[in-house]
């Protein structure tokens, strides 16, 4: 909590020198004489600086994190990495090391045009925990439903069917919920920001149409076969009943990412 | 024994970042269920040595899970606490400024306190006087509210304490922001925010109240440890499960229910005042 930056504020000081803004589209140094100094600071960064950059960088992504939101590389860069940019490839790397030794996560790049990450739980939580792994929210529940709609339908459905699929659970789209608050919100925007959802717009509608798709978040960290074996006990059936999606379920389940 | 770190360290660990702090009960259950889930060697007197190798993978992060004592039901929790004081953290927290400013003047007015508790009234009083942006009296009680859900503050019947994982994170701080305010428990030695005070003015030696409990048992006629006055207040009970190696799982699901405060505290605090 914050407060502590109240008090003596204490930030680890460091040397002067690797306080030289650096010009970071790779400079010909060799060229230039003028620019060793420049060169010096590049290379000036100690193990010890490294390794403090990259537990900051651990910081902020598990901080991140906490909220679901994704981590764009540009923001890691610009609040936590700074004048270390050129060493940014080692840092992210040893960070994702970091992830998967201490906290069992893994560091996923789910868009590798923006560089955009997500921590990816490697350890699932069980049945039977003396505390739970992670306390529960009754919108993971809402979101399991929207997401096994979507994988039962083949992988695309309107918005129409969710909203029409959601009424039978007394959840409505213009109504404010009691435990789910602004429900359209929430579908449309907060699970489509953390990556669970994907919410589109079909071309040439009039009105304006959209439908869903599973996010990249949910493709990591949902597992198909699970799900559909959950499907199968509420119709009491064989998850091979639904021959494509069990066939797709299991073609995910023996090629690991 | 293997230092190394195993999954059965990383559950442990996972299960400690999403709780926050979890009583040493809890914390032993955990251990024993992150052990054979994993296949890990499992001895059951050893979990402070099973968190001691998580620690030392926390230590470069500038993480620790720490050890601390309840105030209020004299057990043992462990505390996942952050030692970082970097930019990053200041937006650890999901808290606006102006909120953070009310929960350091709740501090004040708890740690200004005889006895570690704050009223609600007082609290939305000073609510009117932030410096950030006044919160409205709805607000401020939806923040406390929060503080209460965090973790940061236990709340009983209007009277607001510090919890303990508040008090295991922020010991370093409060120490330096109120080096005259803290004191140490005259038993535990530890830090003491909720107590007793020896009314001798001179004296003025505090106690933890479920150590006050356990000093006392059995005395008809208390006197203070320090300065040999009368002790004036009322001793309360001694808990009946704080003997805390003999701890088994049921204890710990009782706590689930029961919350971290217990009705004989409430008793103790409640005959205090009146």
């Amino acid at each position: 909590m914050s407060q502590r930056s109240a008090g003596s504020g204490a930030r680890r000081s460091r040397p002067g020198r690797s306080q030289v803004i650096l010009d970071d589209d790779e400079p010909d140094v060799s060229s230039q004489p003028s620019s060793s100094q420049v060169q010096r600071a590049r290379c000036s960064f100690t193990p010890q600086q490294i390794e403090q950059k990259v537990a900051e960088v651990v910081q902020f992504i598990l901080i991140k994190d906490q909220k679901k939101i994704p981590i764009r590389r540009a923001d890691v860069v610009k609040h936590v990495v700074k004048e270390y940019k050129g060493q940014y490839p080692g840092i992210i790397r040893r960070a994702g090391q970091t992830f998967e030794q201490v906290f069992g996560l893994n560091l996923v790049e789910i868009d590798s045009k923006n560089h955009v990450y997500i921590l990816v739980n490697k350890l699932h939580p069980l049945p039977g925990e003396p505390i739970s792994m992670c306390p529960g929210s009754p919108k993971t529940g809402l979101l399991f439903v929207i997401l096994s709609l979507i994988f039962m339908k083949g992988g695309t459905v309107k918005e129409i069917l969710v909203w029409n699929t959601l009424k039978k659970l007394r959840v409505y789209e213009g109504v404010k919920h009691e435990e789910f608050g602004d429900v359209k919100k929430l579908v449309t925007d907060v699970f489509v920001r953390q990556k669970y959802l994907e919410y589109v717009r079909i071309p040439h509608t009039e009105p304006l149409e959209h439908e869903f798709r599973w996010g990249a978040r949910a493709e990591q960290e949902v597992s198909k076969m699970k799900l559909l074996q959950f499907i199968g006990e509420l119709h009491n059936e064989e998850p091979q009943t639904w021959t494509q999606q069990y066939r797709e379920a299991a073609s995910v389940e023996s090629n690991p990412r | 024994m293997s230092r190394q770190m195993g999954d059965s360290h990383r559950r442990f660990l996972q299960t400690m970042m999403s709780n926050g702090v979890i009583s040493s009960s809890q914390a032993s259950a955990l251990h024993r269920h992150c052990c054979e889930t994993h296949g890990a060697h499992y001895s059951q007197e050893k979990v402070e040595d099973f968190i001691s190798v998580i620690n030392a993978q926390l230590q470069p992060l500038f993480m620790h899970i720490r050890k601390g004592m309840s105030e209020e039901d004299g057990l043992d929790y462990f505390a996942l606490v952050n030692m970082a004081k970097t930019d990053i953290t200041k937006m650890s927290s999901d808290y606006a400024d102006n909120e953070l400013e009310l929960f350091r003047k709740t501090m004040d007015l708890i740690v200004d306190s005889e006895n570690g508790t704050a009223s609600s009234t007082d609290i939305l009083n000073c609510a009117d006087s932030l410096q950030t942006k006044k919160l409205k009296k709805k607000e401020t009680e939806h923040v406390l509210n929060k503080f209460v859900q965090d973790k940061w503050l236990n709340e009983i019947e209007g009277e607001y304490t510090l919890s303990t994982r508040c008090i295991i994170e922020m010991e370093q701080h409060m120490r330096t922001i109120y080096p005259d305010l803290i004191k140490r428990c005259f038993v535990c030695h530890n830090i003491a925010i909720q107590g007793q005070i020896c009314e001798n003015a001179v004296c003025g030696i505090k106690i933890h109240l479920p150590c006050v409990a356990r000093y006392f048992k059995g005395r008809t006629d208390p006197h203070c440890p320090s300065c040999n006055d009368f002790w004036t207040h009322e001793i309360p009970e001694v808990q009946q499960y704080s003997s805390q190696t003999l701890q088994s799982q049921s204890s710990c699901a009782k706590e689930n229910t029961a919350g971290p405060s217990t009705s004989s505290t409430l008793a103790t605090r409640r005959s205090r005042r009146s």
